[in-house]
């Protein structure tokens, strides 16, 4: 789960670590107000849960409290398109509005979980301010990597060796308890990313987390109920929200195809072996291990909303979903479900001739597929409008 | 041969009174498993299917002489029953739970690593060697066995590539589900080399997906030759969006890295063969290997 920087900052100083003195606003008065609040000039800096926002055009730096008022109007309802978002881009329907800060230098600072050694990593650079991955490409060798062992945190040399590093001789105390209250906080959030970029010197010398991301590991939630809390649902997919509260795992894409599947990984593969038939995956849904009729009436439900499918393509490895609840499911759920679009099916694995049975005692016509291949083949064809080839033996087309 | 379990193999289940472990335990057990106990704390005393359920696994390894655990303990106290495991001298756990928070998993991987315990999963279906012993939650009756070890970091991709394998006429010796979250307890390079020493083991799949790097590092070591045998690899994913977590908690593209794009490139110029089309599985490793005159 990503916090919007405003909701990390709230965290920051909790924990001590000196963030911009700011205000969150939803109204361009607001920000006119604020800014006189807090003097100027003000930064003002769109509020959404994706990267890239400064070079999009999502951050302002205003001079007078009509120019912060003429910012946020613009800001405000615009969709801003980052090289993160896609071309459908997100509306900016909240702006953080700080004082700006007098800065000397800009700094680096992240703690990530690094997969390969399986440890949480510092990761911190004197050239703050650009992306890590633009210092990483440029300037290697100004690149700080510090692994941290688990079982004995964040170590006063580790700590020692940064203020080295980072010139922070000046204001060593004052990094030292930054640095590890930031460790801190990376531990007690549960958090799979926390980056300062920038973190910044101060023309008075102080330190000053001008920006700040943080990503919370959703494994970690129910433990985290203060961050939970925290979830903005608005930037969200609605169907993909819908999808979450009722168990499944569901991203929508761009095309005409849907998919039900159990398994994350057979999920993608399915998207991927539609594309190779020359189909387009509309979505990406795994029913996980409860495939229930409600789940599954769940599933065709957010599927056929979307006007673009033209056929649906169930896939399911029976292995802790058994095929013949997975069939019992499917017939149920086409009970409260219209679906008037070519369903494809292949079962396999546990219990999958009694899951064959039931869908040929069906009162619904289905095509069934025996394997991956043939399956993707025909749904790509279904879904272009052309009919399937009779001639497959394998294949077994129910009317009634 | 075969790799990590055999038909010898003694096993404990953890978490077994809950609904996934009562179920699995009596379908390992029905595949001719040895399971010799079972620990839920606080329901000691009980028996599942006739196997014995013990409070603590201390007790259950005194009473009992399991040599690996298998866990379906809920993700807040996952961690710990690992830990219980490791604490009790058990030096192969198979944990099946999906969802333990990563700080937690850290942990737990700087004692395995330390104790020199062999840990399959978390978020994973488990290991079989068809015929000996399953330890999991797969359906068995897909497996043959025969000369193809698996390598696998999703569930239901490793049935599929095993059911494929089996219905091109191959067999395999071990299949190994490692695990879809960011931390897991063994990687591709651990298992090629288990694979390598064995001798009924003729080749071996890699079934990778997107995010993180360890199909990069693989193919890093068997550039350097750490793997003479064939290694065949299909990478899921390349059509998920980047910065999208599908599903497994690993397998997310971040920025550039953790592409399929990059971990075929890698794994081609290691000389892996490449299976780009997932419905080719099973025919092309069959291809392969006859023009190799291996089988």
């Amino acid at each position: 789960m990503k916090l919007h920087e405003y909701q990390a900052k709230e965290v920051l100083t909790q924990y001590g670590i000196p963030v911009p003195e700011g205000r969150v606003t939803y109204f361009p008065d607001d920000a006119w107000m604020v800014s006189m609040e807090l003097g100027l000039p003000v930064v003002l800096k769109a509020q959404v849960l994706t990267g890239g926002r400064g070079k999009a055009g999502g951050v302002k730096i205003a001079r007078t409290a009509d120019e912060a008022r003429q910012y946020a109007q613009e800001l405000f309802g615009k969709k801003l398109v980052t090289k993160q978002t896609g071309p459908e881009g997100v509306i900016i329907r909240k702006l953080l509005v700080e004082k700006a800060a007098d800065i000397e230098r800009e700094l680096y600072f992240s703690i990530i979980i690094d997969r390969t050694t399986s440890r949480p990593t510092v990761i911190a650079s004197k050239r703050g301010g650009m992306s890590i991955e633009e210092v990483a490409e440029k300037y290697p060798e100004d690149i700080i990597k510090i692994p941290i062992d688990p079982v004995v945190g964040f170590l006063p040399y580790q700590i020692r060796r940064l203020k080295y590093d980072l010139d922070l001789m000046a204001q060593e105390k004052e990094a030292a308890k930054i640095f590890s209250a930031l460790y801190k906080v990376f531990v007690e959030k549960d958090c799979s990313l926390l980056e300062l970029n920038p973190l910044v010197v101060l023309k008075s010398g102080h330190l000053l987390a001008v920006d700040a991301k943080m990503d919370i590991d959703d494994n970690a939630l129910y433990r985290r109920k203060e961050i939970a809390k925290m979830r903005d649902l608005t930037e969200a997919d609605p169907d993909e929200l819908e999808a979450r509260f009722s168990g499944l795992n569901f991203i929508k894409l761009q095309g005409n195809i849907g998919c039900m599947v159990n398994g994350a990984g057979l999920a993608m593969t399915t998207m991927d072996v539609i594309k190779l038939a020359g189909g387009e995956p509309a979505n990406f849904l795994d029913v996980g291990g409860e495939a229930t009729p409600e789940t599954i009436a769940k599933g065709f439900e957010i599927i056929t909303r979307d006007p673009k499918v033209k056929a649906i393509f169930i896939n399911i490895f029976g292995g802790i979903v058994r095929c013949d609840k997975v069939a019992n499911g499917i017939i149920q759920a086409l009970k409260t479900v219209k679906v008037n679009i070519p369903v494809v099916i292949r079962l396999t694995g546990m219990n999958r001739e009694e899951g064959m049975e039931i869908l040929k005692k069906a009162s619904f016509k289905f095509y069934v597929a025996n394997d991956l291949k043939e399956a993707a083949e025909m749904v790509s064809e279904l879904a272009k409008g052309k009919s399937v080839k009779e001639n497959t033996q394998k294949e077994e087309k129910k009317e009634k | 041969m075969a790799v990590c379990v055999y038909r010898t193999s003694r096993v404990l289940v953890q978490g077994i009174t809950g609904k996934e472990g009562s179920y699995h335990a009596k379908a390992c057990k029905e595949y001719g498993t040895k399971i010799v106990a079972g620990v839920t704390p606080g329901k000691g005393g009980q028996e599942v299917d006739g196997i014995p359920v013990f409070n603590t696994v201390e007790e259950a390894v005194k009473e009992t002489h399991p040599n690996v655990s298998l866990i379906f303990v809920p993700p807040p106290f996952a961690a710990d029953a690992i830990l219980e495991a490791v604490g009790s001298g058990i030096k192969t756990i198979v944990c099946i739970t999906e969802g333990i928070p990563v700080l937690d998993m850290v942990k737990v991987k700087r004692v395995i690593e330390k104790e020199g315990v062999t840990l399959i999963g978390p978020n994973c279906p488990g290991i079989i060697t068809p015929g000996a012993a399953k330890i999991g939650i797969m359906p068995g009756h897909i497996f043959t066995r025969g000369s193809v070890g698996i390598i696998s970091r999703s569930g239901t991709l490793l049935y599929e590539t095993a059911d494929q394998i089996t219905k091109a006429g191959l067999g395999q010796s071990t299949c190994v589900g490692i695990g879809g979250d960011p931390i897991v307890g063994t990687d591709y390079i651990f298992w090629l080399k288990k694979f390598e020493e064995d001798p009924e083991t003729e080749a071996v799949m890699m079934v990778g997906e997107i995010g993180g790097n360890a199909e990069e590092r693989a193919a890093e070591f068997i550039k350097k030759g750490g793997i003479t045998k064939p290694v065949f690899a299909f990478i899921a994913g390349r059509t998920a969006p980047p910065g999208r977590r599908m599903g497994h908690a690993g397998a997310i593209i971040m920025g550039k890295s953790g592409t399929a794009e990059s971990k075929y490139k890698a794994l081609k110029e290691a000389g892996v063969y490449t299976i780009e089309n997932p419905g080719y599985i099973g025919e092309t490793i069959a291809k392969v290997l006859k023009e190799k005159a291996i089988i």
